[in-house]
């Protein structure tokens, strides 16, 4: 039975508030003892305050619940101890195996306490009930560790597509893309996107695409930059392709990837000075 | 957990700016970005006038999608139409039933996240794409 | 009914297109080009689309006709102010148009049809 089986005991509770200090100490040498002790990242203090903090918002959170559900506003208090906890052992370098030790080091003195009850049938359930609780409470340490880590990615990732899109007005006029690494149909879409709204943001009548940082190329990304170049010239604008490498310059040829009537210049200055050329520019040395 | 938030009935030419124009709105107060927007309206137009071209015409449900970490937008086109019986077929650029060029059905599938084709002859076509608001 | 005015600047004419072209407003759009061109014998057709927000298909290749029907009358067509994501939607279409000539704004669309005539 489900209900039964979360039934959080009287006696439990009992026993938390009327030996807590005992509990307290015995979990604190526990943890003073075990492997997992990082001294290096966290002095004795700072441990006792956060295990007696720990052992009063679990004991308030047991006391106020007949049941075992932590989606109860009584178990908030825990679980914001935790978020805080988990935030600044990773900061200050601990492993998520480190963080939730923590949590699960507190079986061993509240099994200790359990196995002196009389009532073995309490006793079962006590234990029962603590195993669950401080397994679901250190699962969930790991959990918000692997967030953390997933939301920092996600973040890093972004960082990564914005440096790697950058648009550049070199010129009134012209702007320049210099492409980096390869391109996703994700990452894609972004170059052409940012390029189309620079456009239309710069008025700029020419766009250098250059691929000197690009290694290689498919027929996928050639694809990709066919519909860049065919969206600019919707918008007004021209494309000149710059920087080729010879290797994908072989590619291109091997693949039989028809570049169309795409304007291509060996280096980004020979592109440059081609659009200068097309905005009726000229560069000329003083004197 | 899926919101209904309109519900746009096809049956003649001026329909299909209501359906642009419902999307749009739609798209908008859920802070779509202005690229995702314009390509699912345009999916919207496309499968409209598909439906009022060879279905004769049908109705529009727009629902708003919310799952735990992201929200999106729906568009189902429903009519009583005499259905097809190659959907694969119906999906490959340069294919129509009717004259034109018969980018409808395939050009609107690359332009959304999602794209559910469902029809068979004499039992009218069901058609769903939604759009995943993109977090940046 | 609604039309799209024409207006007729040096020997070109000028459209400037709504917010949400309806297909009929299209197609008499076209008609109207169509018989302003013999009447005037203009040399350019500049088409304003910056405040269309969504071109699908059917507007696109009724565009393309309209090129291809001025070029028959001697008219060249330049379409200009082609928004970012309505540049990229019909790319990712499929959809080319050709016989149409571009332009960023009206002024370069002007100035194209004046260098080419």
């Amino acid at each position: 039975m489900p209900s039964e089986s979360k039934r959080i005991p009287a006696s439990l509770t009992v026993m938390i508030r009327s030996s807590g200090q005992e509990i307290l100490q015995e979990w604190l040498s526990e943890q003073l003892s075990a492997d997992t002790l990082r001294l290096d990242l966290i002095d004795e203090k700072t441990l006792e305050v956060e295990s007696q903090e720990f052992l009063a918002v679990l004991s308030s959170a047991l006391g106020s619940e007949e049941l075992v559900d932590f989606e109860r506003p009584a178990w908030q208090p825990v679980l914001s101890f935790l978020d805080e906890l988990s935030r600044a052992r990773d900061h200050a370098g601990f492993g998520p195996i480190e963080t939730a030790s923590f949590v699960l080091s507190l079986k061993q003195p509240l099994f200790a306490r359990s196995l002196e009850n009389p009532e073995k049938q309490s006793s079962k359930e006590e234990i029962w009930c603590v195993n669950q609780v401080l397994d679901h409470l250190a699962l969930y340490t790991t959990d918000l560790f692997r967030e953390r880590r997933e939301a920092t990615i996600l973040r890093q990732q972004e960082e990564m597509e914005e440096l790697s899109t950058p648009v550049v007005k070199v010129w009134d006029g012209i702007l320049a893309l210099p492409l980096v690494g390869t391109l996703d149909t994700r990452r894609s879409q972004m170059v052409t996107e940012s390029l189309l709204e620079a456009i239309a943001a710069t008025g700029s009548e020419i766009a250098i695409l250059d691929m000197t940082g690009v290694p290689a190329i498919d027929t996928r990304m050639a694809q990709h930059l066919m519909r860049t170049v065919a969206a600019t010239r919707l918008m007004g604008a021209d494309c000149i392709l710059s920087g080729i490498r010879p290797q994908i310059a072989q590619t291109i040829v091997h693949l039989k990837i028809q570049l169309g009537d795409i304007k291509t210049e060996s280096t980004l200055a020979a592109a440059l000075k081609s659009a200068f050329r097309q905005s009726g520019l000229k560069v000329q040395a003083e004197g | 957990m899926n919101i209904p938030l309109e519900l746009v009935s096809v049956q003649t030419d001026d329909d299909l700016s209501r359906v642009r124009k419902a999307v749009s709105t739609c798209a908008s107060s859920l802070s779509f970005d202005v690229m995702s927007r314009t390509r699912l309206v345009t999916a919207a137009s496309e499968l409209a006038r598909n439906m009022l071209k060879y279905g004769g015409g049908g109705v529009v449900q727009i629902e708003k999608l919310r799952e735990s970490s992201r929200v999106g937008l729906r568009a189902t086109f429903e009519d009583q139409g005499p259905g097809m019986a190659d959907t694969e077929k119906a999906l490959t650029d340069g294919f129509s039933s009717g004259r034109g060029l018969g980018l409808g059905l395939g050009g609107a599938r690359r332009l959304v996240d999602e794209f559910l084709l469902d029809s068979q002859p004499g039992r009218g076509t069901k058609v769903s794409i939604a759009t995943w608001v993109r977090n940046r | 009914m609604d039309r799209i005015p024409i207006a007729k600047i040096g020997s070109c004419l000028f459209a400037t297109i709504q917010v949400d072209m309806h297909d009929r407003l299209a197609l008499a759009l076209r008609e109207d080009l169509g018989s302003e061109l013999l009447r005037t014998q203009a040399k350019g057709v500049l088409l304003d689309i910056t405040s269309l927000d969504t071109l699908d298909t059917f507007i696109a290749r009724l565009l393309a006709g309209i090129g291809a029907m001025a070029q028959l009358l001697g008219a060249r067509t330049v379409l200009v102010g082609m928004r970012p994501a309505v540049a990229m939607t019909l790319v990712e279409l499929g959809l080319t148009l050709e016989g149409v000539q571009t332009a960023l704004n009206v002024e370069r669309g002007m100035a194209l049809l004046e260098a080419t005539r």
